[in-house]
């Protein structure tokens, strides 16, 4: 399967992702739109981490034995089984946070507002990752693994 | 002939049928349970009582999962006996049905304790969702609740009570609300969010008995407290606590301390017997210890080693230590592992409270031990992580209640390597 990978040797910290990654949840796809008039305001699921001169973004690793699918209390949480993609089912979550605690990238963004847990889902409609795309420096690849699901 | 027979149809017993079914495409997979319904969610049953959810919306798996799996199913039926030597179980409907691997994923049964009046109508428990059903129907007849327990069963029903309208007055024997799983600030927050939502506490006392109503002994009235208060109610939950459901295996070979003994790959002494979930005793890499640690995604993990090694591929478990993500009355919560110390040795906290938000990180050893977060939770998940590999973090614990705490606070190279691993973990 296809996972993101940050290279913090060339991240400058431009949170471009974030951005780029919370356009790509809106429902208008437009950036303008997406942060001044949709309420609530959708959530990037990519997070830039900084900390002195280091810095770079991380987001779902789509685990081959992922935590927050085991510990969901509801089956919200899924891996599938042909992609390897983790998604959330944001009709079936309840919003109890187990997820959160169970990931330890730190990869899964509570949606207070709307009560269910958000996170990386790869950008299905995009040709790739809209975080990936639009990132000025390179520092977010996109990398074929061998899948072991 | 069940090649699988797997007995409970919850998060243990679903947990090791898919992991069969990613070995073995083909092997007769059996599952008995004593409720009728497909697997649900638990936690969800106080969602279910106060109208938030119907079983549909609890489903924890597709509804074609059993079919689509070729899973055979009993529900609604229960097991009365385990015969070992014949690998054999008998439904109390006189079905017999034989085993050449089985999984005992009970899960536990209310505790209810012997007490005056217990017999009488309006007397409920909390754990499955007869019991919310059971309590739905006489919502509209009932006015004041007591609630008998301020543990996780306790507070689940309580906000569901409160939130259908009702008078919910809690009694705790502990001086203080969740202590197994909270150390005392943590308690006095949730309770503070308790009685701002209008519910009454009384903690440090016990139901002494569960009188009757005057116009009808039978029914519930009210309840004696061990101070001889009384407090008037339509309805008394009983939510102490539950204890493992071992009842199968008394009297058989299978080891039994609380709970089933189970070894590493969730097996118990009987060969082809496992176990796991509210009824095992798995390893908990925080004590260091054999015990029981009843949470739902324990159960899953556990049942999923379990399936995996029913079906031939040796997986070892590798531990589950208590960890709870709460909600009640709109304050997130996190807790995990050692929260409430054993004695003050060797052990160091860091914390920080300000207002709503409150943190709090017990370290031995260089180790992460337990975890309190309160309001603000979200970077707990990098911290558990820490918790469950076992991750020195003496070098960067300065960092580890930042509200931006992550990744890149750890040392160079094991934030390179956390970065770069493939596969996640």
């Amino acid at each position: 399967m296809k996972r993101i990978y940050p290279r913090e040797e060339v991240c400058i910290a431009c949170r471009l992702c974030e951005v780029h990654c919370l356009v790509a949840h809106s429902k208008s796809k437009d950036i303008i739109k997406a942060y001044k008039r949709e309420t609530p305001r959708a959530l990037p699921r990519i997070r830039m981490e900084a900390k002195g001169a280091v810095s770079f973004a991380v987001s779902c690793r789509h685990c081959d034995e992922p935590s927050c699918v085991h510990a969901c209390l509801t089956g919200a949480m899924k891996k599938d089984p042909v992609t390897g993609i983790v998604t959330v089912d944001t009709e079936k979550c309840v919003g109890c946070w187990t997820c959160v605690l169970f990931c330890q990238y730190g990869a899964i963004n509570p949606d207070i507002e709307r009560g269910v847990a958000t996170k990386c889902d790869l950008c299905p409609h995009l040709k790739e990752p809209a975080c990936v795309t639009n990132c000025p420096n390179e520092a977010l690849l996109l990398i074929e693994e061998p899948s072991h699901v | 002939m069940s090649k699988y027979l797997i007995i409970g149809n919850s998060a243990g017993g679903i947990g090791a049928a898919e992991a069969i079914r990613e070995v073995d495409k083909v092997g007769a997979i059996t599952i008995v349970s004593d409720e009728p319904y497909p697997a649900y969610s638990r936690p969800l049953i106080s969602e279910y009582l106060c109208g938030e959810r119907n079983l549909e919306g609890m489903l924890y798996r597709p509804s074609d999962m059993y079919s689509r799996n070729h899973i055979e199913t009993h529900l609604g039926k229960k097991v009365t006996k385990l015969h070992l030597e014949s690998k054999q179980v008998e439904l109390e409907t006189g079905e017999k049905l034989n085993w050449e691997k089985l999984l005992l994923a009970t899960g536990g049964t209310p505790i209810v304790p012997a007490m005056e009046g217990m017999g009488k109508r309006g007397i409920f428990t909390f754990t499955a969702l007869d019991d919310a059903k059971a309590i739905e129907k006489l919502k509209g007849q009932a006015r004041r609740v007591v609630v008998i327990g301020g543990g996780l069963i306790g507070m689940s029903v309580t906000e569901a009570l409160v939130k259908l309208g009702l008078e919910v007055s809690v009694v705790e024997l502990v001086d203080r609300v969740l202590s197994a799983i909270l150390d005392e600030p943590a308690s006095r927050l949730v309770e503070a969010a308790l009685k701002s939502a209008g519910v009454k506490l009384f903690t440090g006392k016990t139901v002494k008995k569960i009188l009757g109503r005057g116009s009808n002994e039978e029914v519930v009235g009210g309840v004696e407290l061990s101070d001889g208060q009384k407090l008037d109610c339509d309805l008394v939950i009983v939510a102490i606590g539950v204890s493992p459901r071992t009842q199968l295996a008394k009297d058989t070979a299978i080891k039994l301390n609380r709970g089933i003994v189970v070894d590493n790959y969730m097996s118990t002494n009987s060969p082809g017997v496992y176990a796991c979930g509210d009824v095992a005793e798995a390893y908990d890499y925080i004590y260091g210890a054999y015990r029981l640690t009843p949470i739902w995604p324990n159960a899953y993990m556990g049942g999923r080693v379990a399936g995996y090694n029913m079906a031939g591929k040796v997986t070892e478990y590798q531990g589950g230590t208590n960890a709870n993500s709460l909600k009640y009355f709109g304050l997130p919560i996190v807790t995990a592992g050692m929260v409430n110390l054993p004695s003050k040795d060797g052990y160091e906290i860091i914390s920080s409270a300000d207002g709503n938000i409150y943190k709090k990180i017990v370290i031995k050893d260089d180790r992460i031990m337990g975890i309190v977060f309160m309001g603000d939770i979200q970077r707990s998940g990098v911290i558990f992580g820490l918790m469950r590999e076992g991750v020195k973090v003496t070098s960067f614990k300065d960092n580890l209640l930042s509200e931006n705490f992550g990744i890149s606070c750890f040392p160079d190279e094991m934030r390179k390597n956390k970065l770069q691993r493939q596969g996640g973990k």
